[in-house]
C-alpha cells in the first residue's frame, strides 16, 4: 500500500487544526464576556456576578488548557510536515507567528494565571485587569495567526527571489487585502461561540432551578451580546468579507457560491446540489441577479464561474465541500440571529423563564457556532486549493519530502486517539462543572 | 555585530529563558512521581500551577523566532526529527492537560492516571531536549541539498542519550531547588537533600559529557578554548555549579535555586555559543553546515523581528515578574488551587 505523504500531511493538518479550533473561539468569546461579567461584579458590588465570574472562570481555565495543548502542535507542524512551505514562505510567514508568541501568548497565559488563581491575592481592579488582558491577549493571538493565514490567501508585500518569497513591505504583507475582513469575521464568530456557550449553560441552570439568580443575569448578557454579534457576523462582516473574496479570490467565490457558468446578472444559489463532472447544479433554488448585486453592487456586473477558470487553465477548488460548507455556514449564521433574536424578544416580554422549550433549544445549540466556525474554515482553506499560497505555491509542492508516509500515518493515528480522548474528557469535565453550577451564595452574616 | 548574530543570540536567550523557567516545571513534574501522598502531590502541582503556562510560552517563542529568523533550520530540523518532535508534542499535551484534568474528579484511579501522565509528560521532554541538543552538537547528516534524513533510532545514539540524561538530571535538580524554596518543614528538607543528590548526578554526567564531546565532536570544545567570552561562561558555570551545594548546605535555598538557574543558563549558553556561527553542523561535509548566514531570513525580516522583540520582550519580563511576585512565597493550597 502506497502511503502518500502529501495526502497524509494534509489530513493531519486538517484534523489537528480542526480540533484545535474548537477551543480558541470558546476561550476568546468567554474571555470578553467575562470582562463584562467581572466588571459588573466589581463596579456594582454584585455577588451574583462575582459568583458567575468564578463559575465561568473554571470553564475558561479547562478550555484554555486544551487550546494551548492542541495549539503547540500547530506551531510545530509547519516545520515537521510542511518543510518546503516553511522554507519558501519563512521570511514572511514566520514573523507573524513569532509576534503571536511575544505579543499575545505571553500576555494571555501570564494573566490567565492571575485571573484563575489570584482573585484573593490582588485588588479587584488588578483582578479585572487580568481578565481584560486575557481577552486582549487571545484577540491579539487571533490577529497574528489570521495575518499569517491571510497572507496565504491574498499574498502581498513580497517578491520571489532565490526560489523563495522574500519580504519587501512588512505593513503591506501584514495588512494584505484579506486580513482586516478575516480578522473581524473570525473575531465576531468567536464572540458568537462564547455567547452561545454562556447562554446555553445559563439556560441549563435556569431549567434545573440551580443558582437561578446568577443564571438569569448571565443569560441576559449572553443573549443580548449574542444577538448583536450574530447580526454583525452576517452584516457588515460576512457580507463585506464575501465581497472581498469575490474581488481577490474569484475561484473560491465561484465555488462557494456555486456559480458554474460566469455571467452578468449572476444568480445567488440559495440551495443546490453540485453534481457530476463537468459540474451542474441540481435541485437549485436561486435568486437571479442577486449575486452580481451583492458581490459588486451592480446587477449587470459579470461574475466569473467555475467553468471560466477551467477554460482559462486556472485550477479551481473542490466544488462540493466548498459550496456545501459555505451554504451550511450561512444557514447557521441566519439561525443564530433568529435564535438570539427570539431570546431577546422573550426577555423583553419577561417570558424567558417560562419558555422551557426555548431554554432547552439554547442548551442544545451550544456546539452550533463551533460547527459554523469549522465550516467557515473549510471554505477558506479547501476553497484555496490547490494553492497553499494563492497563485504562488501549490500545496503539492509544499510538504516535507524527508518524512515518510509511514511516519505520518503513525502520528495521525496517535493524534486521533489522543484528541478523541481529550475531546471526550473535556466534555465530561465541562458537563460536571455545569451540573455542579456556581458556588452557593455566602450566607448573610447578622452582626 | 550583524543582524544574523543578534538573532542567534536572541534565540539563545529565548532557549535559556525556557530552560531556566520551564526547566523547574519539568523537574517538579518528574519529582511529582515520587511524592508521598495526595497533599504533597498537590503542593508540587500548585508550586508551578500559576506559572507553568507562561513558562512554556518561551518554547513557543523560540520556535516562532526560529521559523522567522532561520526558516531553513526550522524546516530542516523539525522535519528531520519528525518522530522525536511528535513524541515531544504528545508529552507536552499530556503535561498541559493533566494539570487541569487531575483535580476534576475525586476518583483515585483518575488522579493516579493523570499523576502518571503529568510525570511522564514532564520527564520525556526533559530527556528529548537533551537528545536534540546532543544530536545538534554531534552534527547531523545534512546533504548537499540541505535535506536531513535521520531515523528516530539514529537520534537515540549513546552520546545524545547521555546529554538527554544530563538534561533530565539538571531539570530535576532545578525543580527540587525550586520546591525547596517554596515549601516548609519535612518536604523542604527532603527537597534540599534531593537537590544535592541530583547535583552529584549532574556533575558526574557533565564531566562524562564533556569528555565524550571531545571524542564525538571536538569542534565545540575547541571553540570554547579559543574564545574569551566562552571562557567567561565556563567560569560562571563552574562557580554556579560549585555554589549550589555550598549554599544549599548553608540553608540558603533561594541563592541555591538562583545558582541552579545560572548553571543551566551558562551551560545552554556555552553549548549554543560553541557552535557559532553554525546552527546545525553537517557530518557529511562542512560546506553543508546550516549557519546563521545560509539558513536565515532577509535583513528586512530580521530587522522587523528585532523591533517586535525589543518592544515585546521588556513588557513580557515586566508583567511576568509582577505575576511571579504575586504567587511566589510558600505554596498555599486554597479554594482556587489544583
Amino acid at each position: 500500500m502506497e502511503l502518500d505523504p502529501l495526502v497524509l500531511s494534509r489530513l493531519q493538518f486538517a484534523l489537528t487544526v480542526g480540533f484545535h479550533f474548537l477551543f480558541p473561539p470558546l476561550t476568546i468569546g468567554l474571555a470578553w464576556l467575562l470582562v463584562i461579567v467581572e466588571w459588573l461584579g466589581w463596579k456594582r458590588n454584585d455577588e451574583d456576578y462575582v459568583r458567575a465570574g468564578k463559575f465561568f472562570a473554571k470553564i475558561l481555565g479547562v478550555t484554555f488548557a486544551v487550546g494551548v495543548a492542541t495549539g503547540i502542535v500547530m506551531e510545530f507542524q509547519f516545520g515537521t510536515n510542511w518543510a518546503r512551505y516553511s522554507e519558501f514562505v519563512g521570511d514572511i510567514f514566520g514573523a507573524p507567528l513569532a509576534a503571536e508568541a511575544v505579543l499575545a501568548f505571553f500576555l494571555e497565559s501570564t494573566f490567565l494565571a492571575l485571573y484563575l488563581f489570584g482573585r484573593h491575592r490582588v485588588s479587584k481592579a488588578v483582578h479585572w485587569l487580568s481578565i481584560l488582558m486575557v481577552a486582549v491577549g487571545s484577540t491579539l493571538s487571533a490577529f497574528w495567526i489570521i495575518v499569517a493565514n491571510s497572507w496565504q490567501q491574498t499574498p502581498a508585500g513580497y517578491a520571489i527571489r532565490g526560489g523563495r518569497a522574500e519580504l519587501v513591505d512588512f505593513w503591506a504583507a501584514v495588512f494584505n487585502s484579506s486580513t482586516p475582513h478575516r480578522f473581524f469575521h473570525t473575531m465576531v464568530a468567536c464572540l458568537v461561540a462564547g455567547a452561545f456557550l454562556m447562554a446555553g449553560i445559563s439556560a441549563y441552570l435556569v431549567l434545573k432551578n440551580r443558582s437561578v439568580e446568577v443564571a438569569r443575569k448571565t443569560l441576559k448578557i449572553a443573549l443580548i451580546f449574542g444577538f448583536v454579534v450574530s447580526v454583525m457576523a452576517l452584516f457588515p462582516s460576512g457580507h463585506h468579507h464575501a465581497k472581498q473574496v469575490a474581488e481577490d479570490n474569484p475561484e473560491k467565490f465561484a465555488a462557494m457560491e456555486g456559480l458554474i457558468h460566469g455571467q452578468s446578472r449572476a444568480p445567488m444559489v440559495v440551495v443546490g446540489k453540485p453534481n457530476g463532472e463537468p459540474p451542474t447544479m441540481e435541485f437549485v433554488v436561486e435568486i437571479p441577479g442577486l449575486l452580481s448585486w451583492m458581490a459588486f453592487g451592480d446587477v449587470d456586473a459579470p461574475v466569473q464561474g467555475v467553468e471560466d477558470f477551467r477554460r482559462e487553465g486556472w485550477p479551481t477548488p473542490p466544488l462540493v465541500p466548498t459550496f456545501l460548507s459555505f451554504h451550511a455556514m450561512v444557514g447557521l449564521g441566519l439561525l443564530f440571529i433568529g435564535l438570539t433574536g427570539l431570546g431577546v424578544l422573550l426577555l423583553l416580554r419577561r417570558r424567558l423563564d417560562q419558555s422551557r422549550w426555548y431554554l432547552k433549544l439554547l442548551l442544545w445549540s451550544i456546539p452550533l457556532p463551533l460547527v459554523a466556525c469549522e465550516l467557515g474554515w473549510i471554505v477558506a482553506e479547501v476553497g484555496r486549493q490547490p494553492w497553499v499560497v494563492y497563485r504562488v505555491l501549490k500545496t503539492a509542492d509544499a510538504f516535507s519530502t524527508n518524512v515518510s508516509g509511514g511516519e505520518i500515518l503513525f502520528s495521525i493515528v496517535a493524534f486521533g486517539f489522543i484528541y478523541l480522548a481529550l475531546g471526550a474528557l473535556y466534555l465530561l469535565i465541562l458537563a460536571r462543572k455545569v451540573q455542579h453550577g456556581p458556588e452557593p451564595q455566602t450566607p448573610k452574616e447578622h452582626e | 555585530m550583524d543582524l544574523n548574530t543578534v538573532w542567534f543570540l536572541l534565540i539563545g536567550v529565548l532557549l535559556v529563558g525556557y530552560a531556566v523557567l520551564d526547566g523547574f516545571d519539568l523537574g517538579v513534574g518528574v519529582l511529582h512521581l515520587f511524592a508521598k501522598d495526595e497533599h504533597e502531590r498537590r503542593i508540587h502541582l500548585n508550586a508551578i500551577g500559576p506559572v507553568w503556562d507562561g513558562n512554556e510560552v518561551w518554547l513557543l517563542t523560540a520556535g516562532g523566532a526560529m521559523f522567522a529568523a532561520f526558516p531553513v533550520v526550522y524546516a530542516t530540523v523539525f522535519s528531520g526529527f519528525y518522530l522525536a518532535f511528535m513524541l515531544l508534542l504528545f508529552a507536552l499535551i499530556f503535561r498541559a492537560v493533566s494539570l487541569e484534568f487531575r483535580g476534576q474528579f475525586e476518583n483515585p484511579r483518575w488522579r493516579s492516571f493523570w499523576d502518571w501522565a503529568f510525570g511522564v509528560g514532564s520527564l520525556l521532554p526533559a530527556v528529548l531536549y537533551g537528545v536534540a541538543i546532543g544530536n545538534v552538537m554531534r552534527g547531523l547528516p545534512i546533504a548537499a541539498d540541505g535535506s536531513l534524513n535521520v531515523s528516530l533510532f539514529a537520534l537515540l545514539n549513546p552520546y545524545a542519550l547521555l546529554i538527554g540524561v544530563l538534561s533530565l538530571a539538571m531539570f530535576v535538580m532545578h525543580g527540587a531547588a525550586f520546591l525547596a524554596v517554596r515549601t516548609d518543614g519535612e518536604l523542604r528538607e527532603r527537597m534540599a537533600r534531593t537537590t544535592r543528590a541530583a547535583w552529584t548526578v549532574v556533575v558526574v554526567l557533565y564531566v562524562t559529557a564533556t569528555l565524550a564531546t571531545f571524542f564525538v565532536s571536538p569542534l565545540p570544545l575547541k571553540a570554547v578554548v579559543a574564545s574569551p567570552a566562552l571562557w567567561l561562561l565556563l567560569v560562571v558555570l563552574t562557580a554556579a555549579i560549585v555554589y549550589i551545594p555550598v549554599s544549599n548546605r548553608a540553608g540558603k535555598l533561594l541563592p541555591a535555586f538562583l545558582a541552579s538557574a545560572a548553571a543551566i543558563a551558562s551551560l545552554v549558553g556555552l553549548m549554543g555559543l560553541s557552535l557559532y556561527p553554525r546552527m546545525v553542523p553537517s557530518t557529511v561535509d562542512s560546506a553543508y553546515h546550516l549557519t546563521i548566514y545560509n539558513a536565515s531570513s532577509t535583513p528586512r525580516t530580521l530587522t522587523v523581528m528585532l523591533i517586535i522583540a525589543l518592544v515585546g520582550m521588556p513588557l513580557v519580563i515586566a508583567y511576568t515578574a509582577f505575576v511571579y511576585k504575586v504567587f511566589m512565597g510558600k505554596v498555599v493550597l486554597d479554594q482556587d488551587s489544583y
